[in-house]
């Protein structure tokens, strides 16, 4: 409704604006944008006010039924939230066999209906006034550009504002929430236990009731899962850069590149898939064959499937930077005599050092921090085993395992999710960083 | 160094870095297409059913109703079981019984699709209606490995040779599965569908859309047009170029932390997942809106400026419609990876078994990505195919965005 307001406050502050044009013809800026000013002033008050009641609907209804719900406190032990439930729901239901809690229900929906009246009231009363506002300020007195640009000025700085608060919302509800886990946890007991086992806590009063929060063999899991995916994806990824770079026309380029990428673009959900059902039982049939014990969920099928899946990320990060190496270098190189290979092998992956080992890092980082392959391919027991045949978990499985279901929110448990999170950030930032630091200074290099 | 030896094995050197690097590159390809292979051989069958045609006369005595009347909650209560099978005994000729020992032809909910129907349209009752009744998951399976002895040991050889019977009668036919497009989640890997989740990854992306695409195009211009240029704005650029490498879970204990713990809003909605979506796409189109804009060359601007225009009028009359395919690029890559994303979702509670469509962005919802994630957990072979299905179709999906981006780049794509 308050949009609507604008609008027509907007078409009559223009038609005002364009007589005042033909009468004075000293405006300070152009009819639109008194009536983009006048349209602003109608709808963003209006709107504020709207959503402030909205928002404040509940503890508004409280705060008018107060006796009531002192009432019947007693039909939700007491905590007035779930009897305003309840007398919603009664209204749904349209009736109670009790004829307070009925009249109470009843008054509820009126003061109910009677707020989102008022709301709505209010709301164009404040775009109305907001209009005549923005109508009265068509006068060459005000120079509407100007403040237009200041508050389309004020709308970018405060989109930016919204992607800096995302990192600082990220760090400070992650941070928050291990430092109340690490009031119930001490610090040393998580980073060096060697034992996990966080389902006790949930039990209260029995012995061992606050659980086993040692991180090691999570770490341990995780490692082990991102080493085999590194050993599938930085061989094949680098070899294939080379092939891309110094072997292949440019024609077969531009046609396996793609083709290759393709494997970015398919969602990590279904390299589980994947991983859960097609490979794992390979690995399992084939290891039984060698007469080998695989567990059914084991962390090489995880680890191999998500090699492929940062295959092309290594593969792309390599290509540039080795397309990067300058020509002089490979001419000079074969103009002394070395073959293709040597060239390669002695020259231009020398030079590209940095940018791979950069590459690499960040590939790193990306297998630490997947999730969906481990958690339906590498299990949820926590084994302190570093045979890639064992079921294995790691961080980020734990967090979805305590974390997915119905929890309470303060139990140690629920918290432990967040003092992963925090390592797990911790961790990818600073390998992020650091290949950061590398890259750039290969960039020294050759600028 | 003369050595034709020494230099043999240096050509032979050669040539083995090269072959390696082939072998790497065709490794690569071979994960493509057997990844692509793998879930099309699993899926295909997803998208078709073998359907009974069954004529079924709805015999009020058999169901136990009380003239041709009867209300909705009679029908509850009426016995459908009975009349499948009386069915089934009229269509299939000899061997005594009640014809129930035929019901495991097919599929569980056969039973409840003529209730369904009955209840649609009460006026049926007394008259005779065809059917098209989906098979059971064995019979499905029986007859797509043509033949195959495995489940004969499972089945009673009856019951196999009354199939084989069926299908030369010519009464099974192979139908498109059109459930698997208009039902919600089910238990049973017959009456399971995407309608519910592809709609709530439609709202989803929506939100998600709605918030990311102008927060980062708006952030985009004003480090590219306003931002001075001090340490405070590099390390804010450093921020942002780092919050794209952050692991997508992270972002769900965010949305958990601050969106549904501290704002209060509820669980398993499109809106929440939408808000989540947004944060995680939004270093992605600052990204490649500021490519965009940096692609707008200078002299556009100063040719603007030189003829009055104000830095905002330079902005949004020039510079922006210039960047816009570039950004929109952009944002549809930023989409792609928001339709795929499963991690993030689980956190805030989107595993919810879903059966309706949701209506708003207030409706507990699943996605197209934990739908699969759900299905692949489950333990009926049925689902294993559903699963391979919605990942075709989510395949799908996410080509003709791939590709809308790149031929949206191409068309719009100017050298200066």
């Amino acid at each position: 409704m308050a949009v609507i307001g604008a609008s027509f406050a907007g078409r009559r502050a223009k038609r005002q604006a364009v007589t005042v044009l033909s009468d004075a013809g000293r405006l300070g800026a152009l009819p639109r944008h008194y009536a983009i000013c006048a349209a602003l002033w109608c709808l963003l008050p209006a709107l504020a006010v709207y959503i402030a009641v909205l928002a404040g609907h509940e503890q508004l209804l409280r705060w008018y039924l107060g006796d009531d719900l002192r009432q019947l406190a007693h039909l939700a032990a007491g905590d007035p939230r779930w009897v305003l439930q309840l007398l919603q729901e009664v209204v749904v239901n349209g009736g109670h066999e009790d004829a307070m809690v009925w009249e109470a229900a009843q008054r509820c929906a009126a003061y109910s209906t009677r707020i989102d009246v008022w709301r709505t009231v209010l709301a164009i009363a404040i775009a109305t006034g907001g209009g005549v506002v923005g109508y009265l300020q068509v006068s060459p007195a005000i120079r509407a550009r100007h403040r237009l640009e200041r508050f389309a000025y004020g709308c970018l700085l405060a989109s930016t504002c919204v992607a800096v608060l995302t990192t600082v919302g990220i760090v400070f509800s992650v941070l928050f929430e291990s430092l109340r886990f690490f009031s119930a946890v001490p610090p040393l007991d998580f980073l060096l236990g060697l034992h996990w086992s966080p389902q006790t806590a949930i039990r209260e009063g029995q012995e061992g009731s606050s659980g086993a929060f040692g991180v090691v063999p999570l770490f341990v899991g995780t490692l082990v899962v991102s080493a085999v995916a590194m050993m599938v994806a930085l061989p094949a990824g680098l070899l294939g850069a080379i092939h891309l770079s110094e072997y292949a026309s440019q024609r077969a380029r531009n046609i396996l590149k793609p083709l290759i990428e393709i494997l970015v673009g398919v969602p990590t959900v279904v390299y589980g898939f994947i991983a859960a059902l097609s490979v794992a039982p390979l690995i399992k049939q084939l290891g039984e064959w060698l007469g080998l014990t695989v567990a059914s969920e084991n962390a090489l099928a995880a680890g191999l499937v998500m090699g492929v899946m940062i295959l092309p990320f290594v593969l792309s990060l390599s290509d540039d930077v080795i397309s990067a190496v300058p020509a002089s270098l490979r001419e000079g190189a074969l103009a002394l005599g070395a073959t293709p290979a040597e060239m390669i092998t002695q020259v231009v992956l020398p030079a590209a050092l940095p940018g791979i080992i950069g590459g690499g890092l960040l590939a790193v980082s990306r297998a630490i921090g997947e999730t969906m392959i481990v958690v339906m391919a590498a299990g949820l027991a926590a084994n302190l085993s570093a045979n890639p045949l064992d079921a294995m978990t790691t961080v980020t499985v734990q967090i979805v395992t305590l974390l997915v279901g119905d929890q309470a929110f303060d139990s140690p448990k629920t918290l432990a999710a967040f003092a992963l999170g925090l390592s797990l950030f911790i961790v990818t930032l600073s390998l992020n960083v650091i290949s950061l630091l590398v890259v750039r200074r290969y960039h020294e290099a050759y600028d | 160094m003369t050595d034709p030896r020494h230099l043999a094995r240096r050509y032979r050197r050669a040539r083995l870095l090269r072959w390696c690097c082939l072998a790497a590159v065709v490794f690569a390809l071979s994960c493509v297409m057997l990844l692509l292979f793998d879930i099309t051989r699993k899926g295909i069958g997803g998208f078709s059913v073998q359907r009974l045609s069954l004529s079924v006369r709805f015999d009020p005595e058999l169901l136990g109703l009380e003239g041709l009347e009867p209300r909705p909650e009679d029908l509850q209560f009426a016995d459908f079981p009975a009349l499948l099978s009386a069915s089934l005994a009229a269509l299939i000729p000899g061997a005594g019984g009640d014809g129930s020992q035929w019901t495991a032809l097919l599929d569980d909910n056969a039973d409840f699709l003529l209730y369904e129907r009955l209840l649609a349209d009460p006026r049926l009752l007394g008259t005779e209606v065809g059917f098209e009744l989906p098979l059971s998951g064995w019979a499905e399976r029986y007859l797509d490995e043509a033949g195959s002895k495995q489940y004969a040991t499972l089945v009673e050889a009856e019951l196999l040779s009354t199939l084989d019977w069926l299908v030369e009668q010519g009464l099974v036919h192979l139908r498109f599965n059109d459930t698997f497009f208009s039902a919600g989640d089910s238990r049973s890997p017959s009456s399971a569908g995407i309608h519910s989740a592809l709609l709530g990854s439609l709202y989803t992306l929506l939100v998600c859309f709605l918030l990311s695409f102008p927060v980062g195009v708006a952030t985009a211009i004003y480090f590219e047009e306003f931002a001075p240029s001090n340490r405070w704005i590099t390390l804010l650029e450093i921020n942002i170029n780092n919050l794209a490498a952050v692991p997508s879970i992270i972002f769900g204990l965010l949305g958990l932390a601050v969106v549904i713990n501290f704002f209060g809003l509820p669980r398993s909605v499109p809106l929440v997942g939408g808000i989540v979506l947004a944060l995680m796409t939004l270093p992605t189109i600052i990204i490649a809106s500021r490519s965009a804009i940096r692609a707008v060359p200078p002299s556009v601007r100063e040719a603007a400026l030189a003829l009055g225009a104000s830095r905002m009028e330079v902005i949004g009359h020039h510079v922006v419609p210039l960047a816009l395919p570039g950004m929109l690029t952009g944002a549809i890559i930023g989409m792609a990876q928001a339709l795929g994303e499963t991690a993030p979702l689980l956190l805030i509670g989107m595993v919810a078994f879903v059966v309706s469509p949701p209506t708003g962005l207030m409706d507990p919802a699943a996605v197209l990505p934990v739908q699969i994630f759900l299905w692949a957990d489950s333990p009926e072979r049925g689902f294993i195919e559903l699963t391979s299905a919605a990942i075709m179709v989510l395949l799908a999906f996410l080509g003709v965005m791939n590709i809308g981006a790149v031929l949206l780049r191409r068309r719009f794509e100017r050298r200066w």
